[in-house]
């Protein structure tokens, strides 16, 4: 490359950083505290707006001067809102659950008087003799942050924050290198991409820039359709830049003009976050024409796409952003072949892309140090389910399952045992304890039966029952299948029917074989990934769980107590404490009646097994049980209609 | 140019650009297919019957998205090839009303002739039958739809579009509600079709059917 080239992009760049610095200054005054507010969906989600409030009509009510940032989330979802607060003489300390009352409360007594509230803090941000660090617990120290390094630490509508952290530094870098080279560097960093497939993502760029052609695309996968998945959401709101500088620096390297970002319109505030960061990285000239004094061009705009689940199908997507039908196209084509208006087009997710600064920044080997030799870097997951704390955990690949859900995630509450844990989204598979010592990687995951997928991670605990599992995925999966092929249009249904039949007591022995086998042919004989993988949930829950469809075929029982017309509510009179009327309110259908010594008995031909009353029950007596199958209750004759009725209800 | 390649230890020529499939049924060798028209660009690949086995590739694939290569060899007829074929015959039948008799497409329905292929009985055990409460969809002026009998092949959307550079009929609805539509249009003036009725030509099944008697 032209040298002149590289000295006026290193110039651009180093006029851009002397300005975020006096930007910083100007914004930072050491005497004054900084109040972080997390403020991305999960924390508005969670009361951050009325908690933003209460910190400045009280900091305006005491006359106390402070700054207080939205910054993005920081993956501790189940603390919302948090907060961090950066006092003058203190270390920043990160606080949970902040009300708007804790909020009056943190200004009068730490911000006024000093005394930071020990009872409400999480951890301090910074090592130090006063509080302890937050990297001493497991849940940070475990973390390995990359890609969300970031964010919850940065505002994410402010461009100069970024370049403070030596943003757009590898873009800079990346302007007067060689394309090729650029690509050896993604390539032997190892790393595949997070959408799902795990597809080598320097070998993807590769391919798309040996196509000829000079019209070419990028396009940014932000649609994010699996249930429970936040990932993508969040790192778009709480760090775009991040994302554009991956965006920029993929397009320079395959040789595009064009960036789209395919976002689902449901992610308002990523919309509006996204659409901001572009506009100030143009008005930078970080986007846009002669981007930092080069000579190459890049314009990325965002698409709207209304969240049908197969739109975030790579070829699906392109029709969707043509105005098409979102349905998935026969590969080959691959896109880096034949993409967006027949061009070749590069595909990538959010997370993939996001992940391209820092691998330039610090080098492929560094990048590849990090997590399995197969697998390098970070794998980002929402745990959720049940676990004690729910939310976005960035780990090194090769953890193992049992780290991540009981070290990092606190494990299981109420002390209930482990079941089973469903990975990779809706069709991803369920694994059982014996997996638990899986290590978290593309290929471990996928020979368990289970994949990495998007990175969606559901625990479930003792009182849940796999078959209504599988129903319950393949409910999702058959409504979002878009009615294309053959397997996935009809075969869905017919799995779907089978699993509703099995849930309700009405499914026979040979309903096994059935599942099993069109659960095959639909993942061998489908067009696109939808279909390929929405059997998962069957055949993984059919191979580790089989006992549990037997026992609902052939006996008739639900093991777990959930498929309702498998199971009876009763109460145990040995436990039931005479008078006590807890339970009869409760019960929606009045089915609940006193017995002759005033216990409770109920109705079975009025339950609709709500499990209302099993919640009433104080936990002292703990009288209400489930049964399954539902003849195993015992009968408890109602009496006839005698006065102790009225006077219990009044009572 | 032409490519030679070797179709169940056949060796057979085909013009280069061709799809396996085509090359196949052009060379005699027969090979179920339901959605694939010479005529298409871009096949749909949607009903997954076409299904070969091709060296170095992993598992079936559809025949009529692949473009011959010299050398290429092909299995037509292998157990995973026909376990996938039939069962999405029996998909198909799953969703079909079969009454031959009174249908027009007797003895020319691609699905008996499947049927008698792939030895599976039109009426196959094991899935239940799920029949659309709507026998017949007529709305429109000229056309009678018959969604028990579709298969959503697409076809007739495909020659309608090619025939009249802008469809008159299209896909409706998702996933297992798929269907043909008509767009409503009601207006007989606004609509081609008396003298076209090129769908109802091309429909394998007869899902789609002249009017008696048009208002
Ligand atoms: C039904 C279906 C849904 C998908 N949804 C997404 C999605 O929401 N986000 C995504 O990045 N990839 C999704 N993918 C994977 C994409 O097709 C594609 O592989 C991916 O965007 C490529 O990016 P990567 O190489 O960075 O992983 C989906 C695939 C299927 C089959
Ligand atoms: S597998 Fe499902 S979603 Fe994919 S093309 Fe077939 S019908 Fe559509
Ligand atoms: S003819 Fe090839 S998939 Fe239908």
């Amino acid at each position: 490359m032209n040298p002149t080239d590289k000295d006026k992009i290193d110039l651009a760049y180093q006029r851009l950083r002397e300005k975020a610095q006096k930007h910083a200054e100007s914004a930072q005054r050491p005497d004054i505290a900084k109040i972080y507010i997390g403020m991305a969906t999960c924390g508005l989600a969670s009361g951050a707006l009325e908690t933003r409030h209460a910190f400045e009509e009280t900091l305006a009510e005491r006359n106390i001067e402070a700054v207080i940032r939205p910054v993005g989330c920081i993956g501790h979802c189940y603390a919302e809102p948090l907060v961090i607060i950066d006092r003058p003489e203190f270390p920043p300390i990160l606080y949970h659950q902040v009300t708007p009352g804790k909020a009056r409360m943190l200004v009068k007594s730490f911000l006024e008087n000093g005394d930071p509230l020990f009872e409400h803090v999480l951890g301090a941000m910074e090592e130090n003799d006063l509080i302890p660090w937050v990297m001493d617990f497991p849940r940070f120290n475990q973390e390995k942050k990359i890609v969300t390094a970031l964010c919850g630490k940065i505002d994410p509508e402010e461009i100069y924050d970024y370049i403070n952290e030596n943003g757009y530094s590898a873009l800079a870098a990346s302007l007067y290198m060689d394309p090729n080279e650029l690509i050896t560097i993604i390539e032997t960093s190892g790393l595949r991409g997070r959408g799902g497939a795990g597809f080598l993502t320097g070998k993807k760029w590769g391919l798309a820039r040996s196509v000829e052609g000079s019209e070419k695309f990028v396009i940014c996968n932000a649609d994010e359709g699996d249930p429970g998945a936040y990932m993508d959401r969040t790192i778009l709101e709480s760090n775009p830049h991040q994302l554009l500088e991956g965006m920029a620096i993929c397009s320079y390297a395959v040789g595009a003009n064009k960036g789209i970002i395919y976002v689902r319109a449901e992610y308002p505030l990523a919309v509006k976050t996204v659409k901001r960061a572009i506009e100030q990285a143009t008005d930078l000239g970080l986007l846009g024409k002669s981007i930092l004094g080069s000579s190459y061009d890049l314009e990325i705009s965002i698409f709207e796409g209304s969240g049908a689940f197969v739109c975030g199908e790579e070829t699906a997507l392109i029709q969707s952003i043509e105005g098409k039908r979102g349905m998935p196209q026969n590969r080959p084509p691959y896109p880096v072949q034949k993409g967006l208006l027949g061009r070749p087009t590069v595909i990538n997710n959010v997370k993939t892309l996001s992940a391209v600064p820092s691998i330039l920044e610090h080098g492929p080997e560094w990048y590849k140090e990090i997590g399995t030799v197969k697998s390098p870097g970070t794998a980002i997951f929402s745990v959720v389910g049940d676990v004690i704390h729910a939310g976005l955990v960035e780990i090194p690949m090769g953890v193992s399952l049992r780290t991540l859900i009981f070290d990092i995630c606190g494990g299981i509450p109420n002390k209930k045992q482990f079941k089973a844990v469903q990975i990779g989204g809706p069709s991803g598979g369920c694994l059982p304890s014996d997996f638990l010592d899986t290590p978290i990687d593309f290929d471990s995951l996928t020979e368990a039966g289970a994949m990495m997928g998007s990175g969606g991670m559901v625990v479930m605990d003792e009182d849940t029952c796999m078959v209504d599992v599988a129903r319950y995925f393949l409910d999702f999966t058959q409504k979002e299948s878009c009615g294309k092929c053959t397997f996935c249009r009809i075969g869905t249904r017919h799995l779907l029917n089978i699993l509703e039949r099995m849930t309700k007591g009405e499914g026979n022995p040979e309903d096994l074989d059935v599942l099993e086998e069109l659960s095959q042919d639909v993942k061998m004989g489908s067009l696109c990934g939808l279909g390929k993988t929405a059997p998962n949930p069957i055949l993984t829950s059919l191979r580790y769980f089989r006992d549990e469809y037997e026992a609902h075929v052939k006996e008739k029982r639900c093991p777990a107590c959930v498929c309702r017309k498998l199971t009876a509510y009763y109460i145990d009179l040995d436990k039931c404490a005479r008078g006590c009327d807890a339970c009869v309110g409760s019960c929606p259908v009045e089915a609940i009646f006193t017995t002759k010594d005033r216990k409770k008995g109920i109705d079975q031909s009025l339950c609709v097994k709500c499990g209302e009353c099993m919640a009433a029950c104080p936990p002292e007596y703990a009288a209400v049980r489930k049964v399954s199958p539902p003849e195993k209750a015992p009968i408890i004759e109602r009496p006839e209609k005698s006065e102790n009725d009225g006077q219990d209800h009044s009572g | 140019m032409m490519v030679k390649i070797i179709v169940d230890n056949q060796e057979i020529e085909a013009e280069e650009g061709t799809t396996v499939l085509k090359a196949c049924l052009d060379n005699g060798i027969y090979v179920p297919n339901l959605c694939f028209l010479e005529s298409m660009t871009n096949p749909p690949a949607s009903c997954r019957m076409c299904l070969v086995e091709i060296e170095g590739e992993k598992g079936p694939i559809p025949s009529c998205t692949i473009e011959v290569r010299e050398g290429m060899v092909i299995r037509t007829e292998t157990a995973p090839v026909r376990r996938l074929q039939r069962s999405a015959l029996r998909l198909l039948l799953s969703v079909h009303e079969v009454d031959c008799a009174a249908c027009p497409a007797n003895k020319k329905c691609e699905l008996q002739r499947l049927s008698k292929f792939l030895k599976v009985g039109l009426k196959p055990k094991g899935f239940e039958l799920l029949l659309k409460e709507a026998k017949r969809d007529d709305e429109h002026p000229f056309l009678d739809y018959h969604p028990n009998r579709c298969i959503v092949c697409g076809k007739c959307v495909h020659v309608c579009q090619t025939t009249h550079g802008r469809p008159f009929l299209t896909f409706a609805k998702r996933g297992f509600n798929t269907t043909i539509s008509t767009f409503g249009e009601k207006d007989a003036t606004k609509i081609p079709c008396p003298t076209c009725m090129a769908c109802v030509e091309i429909c394998p099944v007869a899902a789609l059917t002249v009017k008696t008697d048009p208002q």
